[in-house]
């Protein structure tokens, strides 16, 4: 990866040299590989070298493998230093793309996910991702290019006052006032976005700032008094927690996004093992304890399992492990889980008590706490014995047996797009890491995969963006090229930002992406299906008959040839009998990106569903489907 | 509605106060009123927040709060704190109206700060209720301008917010 434009006498390692701007400059040029076949140590002390390189080296020394971005006018200083330096960059083809690529880079490897851009549009297109990693809690470093300091609040060209836009949507952010900070500001940018509740950090660096000379000294102080998260669980809480759980007849493990953060999966199957509670994983958790575990109820939330919905209204104990209670899974507030006492342990204190009150508060790391629980729960079952919760266990397989997750075939003999779902996960197996978009597709993935491990599921929870899947499956994919990354994609959201594929193509990204194409928006169309009467303002992407089958498709744009002209390989299946050929045949391509345009029909619906704003009471198993839970005694 | 008055220790940095103003209004909280000012520590600044909100609001946006990376402490005064705002009050003053004006500025214990033919302008401190009261009685004589600073205020003994014997934070 690294390469050298400098004479290798440049680069010996001679002290007396290296306060000539020159030979400091080129030396620089850093995790070069110098003639002997060392490399040389991005962290050791420069002097008389521009901000641009010292930002660079920053960049390394803070262990930054790779990075996504696009140059323009006031970033362009950066990317002299970058196009020698041992950090990869992704030339993407919408400063968006790079943003979402540094997501499911973070999601994909649990390392901080970089993104670069320049000044004014270029820093405005990364708002939807900065937006979209805060609500999901994605460590996050975005560069972005500033117009030089004396122009700063001018109405420049290219300016935007982007730290002031991007204030509410980061954790923190920084103007970086000096070249002699940037190592600082550099690594405390990265401190915070992976330490304590992780979150987008911003860094925006003026121009003149990266061409002025300064010195390369690290580490750098961090300084940052007013951040001090608690990581450690407050020991009087764990076991006061304990003690509830250990006096639980109906507790359920309510598992958040924030498992998967802190991995601890393997202490989490441990707790649920040692309680033999029932776990439910929301959106943002899938992958964080296995499907095939009898213990685990699958999703809760809007479009949970009946299952899963029910043992958290009925439960007595709720255990809300780095989850936030968001509407999506509670429904409305007010009538969620009316009975049950809440343990809610979670890194962000102010997530305790925002939505639900909590009765035992903890505040501190997933991993750290549900380890230091097990160690409670273990003792107090040594003196007290394992709970019996087969009276619970009862009711929670009636459920299960009466309510699975299902689906009917068009009756049209349309394809239908949870079997293709299905059939991918099947396929394609618990190892490949799925990337959805936002809207049916993404809850039948959610629904429909099998997830077995952590991270192998990325999606836009908090925000819904649409067109998080391609740049999303480009970052996990580079983040981790032995892994086989499908993008399971919808054809609204395709069609916004599938310009990345031909990032994807030329950078050796070779992603898959199975477009589960009904023609239309598909969970708008779902709601006026059931909420406007049928009224279907505006969904339709392109003029099919409603119904699919019988009239001759109109392929606006056609996928198949958009992924060929953009360096992909493109395959279509229309016909339940193609569905694993064709998957096994995306399975075997490897040199290039692979699009599959998935022709299915259009009226598929997502069930189970609870309606926005109604009761998890009132969820319906299918249409018209109440289940009877809510009444009668448990 | 309760009113609390928040001491926030911050970072002497720029674009915190957007920061804090923006946190407030994105959360939808209300600030009646907020002053900000250096402090013993060059490093810092100390904002002084009054919200009228309940408590379990109260325990949110103190949470809110913490989480702003370049906020360092917050303290809530309670009871036992001096509060203090400072009013400004151009008041017409006439010959014939003059000495009544005069008068109650005396009676307030207030000040005049700058006085000609026509107006008068006072200067008063003291708790938002006292500076009700003072306005109350000058707004009959005609009041041309006025201008009033959010609270200031301290805990009461000998504690502090840094340092030694320090207070305890909110939430």
């Amino acid at each position: 990866m690294s390469t050298t434009t400098s004479p290798p006498t440049s680069l010996a390692p001679d002290p007396a040299a290296v306060d000539a701007p020159t030979q400091a400059a080129a030396e620089a040029t850093v995790g070069v590989e110098t003639t002997d076949g060392s490399v040389l140590d991005p962290t050791r002390p420069s002097t008389g070298i521009t901000g641009a390189q010292s930002l660079v080296r920053s960049l390394e020394a803070v262990g930054v493998d790779l990075g996504f971005g696009l140059p323009g006018g006031a970033i362009l200083p950066l990317y002299d230093p970058l196009f020698d330096s041992s950090v990869r960059h992704v030339l993407v083809r919408h400063e968006q793309g790079a943003g979402h690529a540094a997501t499911g880079y973070a999601q994909a490897t649990g390392r901080v996910g970089v993104c670069i851009a320049t000044s004014g549009p270029g820093a405005t297109n990364l708002v939807t991702p900065l937006a979209d990693a805060y609500m999901d809690s994605v460590p996050m470093v975005a560069i972005t290019g500033q117009v030089a300091s004396g122009f700063i609040g001018t109405d420049a060209f290219q300016e935007a006052d982007i730290r002031g836009i991007t204030m509410p949507i980061t954790k923190h952010n920084f103007l970086v006032a000096s070249a002699d900070e940037i190592p600082q500001r550099i690594a405390e940018a990265f401190h915070l976005a992976s330490t304590g509740r992780p979150g987008p950090v911003l860094v925006d660096v003026p121009k003149d700032v990266l061409q002025a000379t300064t010195d390369f000294v690290w580490p750098p102080r961090i300084d940052l008094p007013g951040y001090k998260p608690t990581t450690r669980p407050h020991g009087k809480q764990v076991r006061e927690a304990a003690a509830v759980i250990q006096a639980a007849r109906q507790p359920v493990l309510y598992v958040g996004g924030g498992v998967l953060k802190a991995e601890a999966s393997e202490v989490l199957a441990e707790l649920a093992e040692l309680t033999g509670a029932p776990v439910v994983t929301t959106l943002m958790a899938r992958g964080a304890f296995p499907d095939s575990h009898a213990q685990h109820l699958g999703m809760p939330g809007m479009h949970g399992t009946v299952t899963a919905v029910a043992a958290l209204q009925k439960a007595d104990v709720l255990i809300a492990l780095g989850a936030r209670f968001d509407d999506r899974v509670t429904g409305k507030l007010e009538s969620f889980a009316p009975d049950a006492l809440v343990v809610h342990a979670d890194i962000d204190p102010a997530e305790i008590g925002k939505n639900r009150k909590a009765d035992v508060p903890i505040v501190g790391d997933a991993k750290e706490t549900i380890t230091e629980l097990v160690a409670a729960l273990t003792t107090l079952q040594e003196q007290q014995g394992r709970p019996d919760l087969s009276a619970w266990w009862a009711q929670l397989d009636r459920w299960r047996e009466t309510y699975p997750l299902g689906y009917d075939l068009p009756e049209d003999g349309a394809l239908s797009p949870q079997y293709v779902i299905e059939r991918l996960s099947a396929i394609a197996g618990p190892d490949a890491v799925y990337c959805a978009g936002v809207g049916q597709h993404q809850m039948w993935a959610a629904q429909f995969v099998k997830y077995e491990k952590p991270r192998t599921w990325l999606n836009s929870g908090g925000l819904g963006t649409m067109g998080y899947a391609v740049p999303a499956a480009m970052g996990a994919k580079a983040g981790r090229p032995e892994a086989t990354v499908w993008a399971i994609d919808g054809d609204g959201c395709f069609q916004m930002t599938n310009q990345e594929l031909a990032t994807c193509a030329i950078e050796g990204i070779p992603i898959k992406v199975a477009v589960i194409n009904n023609g239309n928006l598909g969970m708008v169309r779902q709601w006026q299906t059931l909420f406007y009467g049928g009224r279907y303002s505006n969904t339709r992407l392109h003029n099919r008959g409603s119904g699919g089958g019988d009239i001759e498709p109109i392929r606006i744009p056609d996928f198949v040839k958009l992924g060929e002209a953009l360096g992909c390989v493109g395959l279509r299946c229309e016909r339940p009998e193609d569905v694993d050929a064709t998957i096994a045949a995306a399975m075997e391509i490897d040199d290039r990106p692979v699009v599959i345009d998935f022709v299915v029909g259009s009226d598929a619906q997502v069930w189970p569903m609870v309606a926005a704003g109604a009761s998890n009471d009132d969820i319906l198993a299918a249409r018209d489907v109440r289940p009877v839970y809510t009444e009668g005694p448990v | 509605m309760p009113r609390h008055t928040l001491s926030v220790l911050v970072e002497n940095k720029s674009g915190v106060l957007a920061r804090v103003s923006a946190l407030f209004s994105r959360r939808g909280y209300n600030i009646e009123s907020l002053a900000v000012g250096p402090t013993e520590n060059p490093d810092l600044s100390r904002m002084t927040i009054v919200v009228d909100v309940e408590s379990q609001p109260l325990e949110q946006i103190t949470k809110q709060l913490n989480k702003l990376i370049e906020v360092i402490k917050i303290v809530e005064l309670d009871g036992a704190s001096v509060q203090r705002e400072l009013l400004m009050v151009k008041v017409r003053a006439p010959l014939a109206d003059r000495a009544q004006v005069l008068q109650t500025v005396e009676l307030f214990r207030a000040k005049v700060i700058d006085v000609n033919t026509d107006t008068v302008t006072v200067e008063s401190t003291g708790t938002p209720e006292k500076l009700q009261a003072l306005l109350a009685v000058l707004a009959p004589l005609g009041i041309k301008e006025m201008a009033q600073s959010g609270t200031v205020a301290l805990a009461r003994g000998p504690r502090s917010m840094s340092g030694a014997g320090t207070l305890r934070s909110a939430s």
